[in-house]
């Protein structure tokens, strides 16, 4: 390959990143975007029928079971309880840099970087092995 | 005090933690958990469950922001969050197992190192005539960013150190719940030599990925209460919003100075109260 030809694939690889980049962003700004407005008609739900019971943070007792995991806080959601929407929102919020990190095996699967698909797997496993329960 | 007053304060304390952290650049996940703990009387696993909430939030709002500027290079970013997932792993497993005082001890002096960092100037650190780690040419981590005269390449140095680095600063951010970007930026602006400009924007890429890993454990373990996560994560995200829109027209020089001290003093009053054994 001539130098002029290595140097238009390396600003084509650049560009592609910087593309990447751009649509990393959004899809960031999105899943923030949607986590706020769900937390928030939680909030309102919640407020609405706690508001005036006294709070009881100065004594750790964990949450309850269906608030702690992906298929319990789903189903708190759907049944429009105002913790479960709320916990809902939290969980979008904690799959927005997941979903980049989805993305990014994608786009590097597209670019042919073998090692990089590799790399971002493992960050992948990574976090849904802490989402799983079964990690601590 | 019912409920609601409790959530109204609560956004109060969270929207100033969001806009000062990003004011001065300090983040606002420092703050969170001393002002939790210390002003509301909170138990320091919800504060940590709640602070890890508003770093992710945070991180990925501010990625945008980041992006436009063009100097992130995902390969680094995407190589050392294995690093920082993993370390985070283990930062919230200690975080399950060990005493709480101990948790507030470390919160404490991770408080003070914080605030010394940001009082030193950052000074950009030359390569001189170290060789570029060849690790990192095999890893393609090398890069280029947009300078003045056209691209300006870089090299990136002592790849193992940078990543050793890196796991513990996933490990602080597991622990504590915050983006530990103390840490992060002795990694890779001291260790690993990379410019500034792009080890910023890096870091703050990392940030939100590093926060997933642990919060997963957090959440499926209890620790993450929707009534209190709620008011912070809203409006540490406001206030977050909001500092970075007049950050561009503020001097924020003395803001730093008199946040630093605030930071200085809450990491006092934490060890304090972690000898004394009240945290």
């Amino acid at each position: 390959m001539s130098s002029a030809q290595g140097m238009a694939a390396a600003a084509a690889r650049r560009w592609e990143d910087r593309y990447v980049e751009i649509a990393i962003a959004r899809l960031l700004r999105i899943g923030v975007f949607t986590a706020w407005f769900v937390v928030l008609g939680g909030a309102l739900i919640y407020l609405h029928r706690f508001g005036r019971t006294a709070p009881h943070y100065g004594l750790f007792a964990g949450e309850p079971a269906d608030l702690c995991s992906v298929a319990g806080v789903v189903r708190a959601a759907l049944h429009l309880r105002g913790r479960g929407i709320i916990q809902f929102g939290l969980l979008l919020l904690i799959a927005t840099p997941i979903a980049r990190v989805v993305f990014s095996v994608l786009a590097f699967a597209l670019e042919r970087d073998r090692l990089y698909v590799v790399l971002t797997l493992i960050v992948l496993t990574v976090l849904l092995f802490s989402l799983s329960g079964y990690a601590g | 005090m019912n409920v609601f007053e409790f959530t109204v304060l609560i956004a109060a304390g969270s929207f100033a933690a969001g806009l000062l952290g990003s004011l001065t650049g300090l983040g606002g996940g420092v703050v969170v958990v001393p002002l939790l703990t210390l002003c509301f009387g909170v138990d320091i696993r919800y504060a940590i469950g709640a602070s890890l909430i508003s770093v992710i939030g945070t991180s990925s709002g501010a990625a945008a922001a980041y992006v436009k500027e063009g100097f992130s290079n995902i390969r680094i970013g995407m190589f050392l969050e294995i690093a920082t997932t993993l370390g985070a792993l283990l930062g919230a497993f200690l975080a399950l197992h060990i005493p709480t005082a101990a948790i507030a001890f470390v919160f404490g002096l991770t408080l003070l190192y914080s605030a010394y960092t940001s009082a030193q100037p950052r000074m950009e650190a030359v390569a001189g005539s170290r060789q570029p780690d060849p690790l990192a040419t095999k890893l393609r981590l090398n890069g280029s960013f947009p300078g003045p005269n056209g691209p300006q390449p870089y090299c990136v140095y002592r790849v193992p150190a940078g990543f050793g680095l890196m796991f513990g600063a996933g490990t602080l951010s597991g622990l504590l719940g915050i983006g530990s970007g103390a840490v992060k930026v002795l990694a890779m602006d001291q260790a690993m030599r990379i410019p500034f400009k792009v080890s910023t924007t890096t870091s703050n890429f990392m940030i939100g990925v590093t926060a997933a890993a642990s919060a997963g454990v957090y959440l499926s373990r209890g620790y993450i209460d929707p009534g209190l996560a709620m008011p912070v994560m809203l409006s540490v995200l406001v206030g977050a919003l909001v500092g970075s829109r007049i950050l561009a027209r503020a001097k924020v020089q003395v803001l730093r100075y008199v946040f630093s001290g605030v930071v200085v003093l809450l990491g006092i009053e934490m060890i304090y109260n972690a000898l004394r054994g009240k945290l």
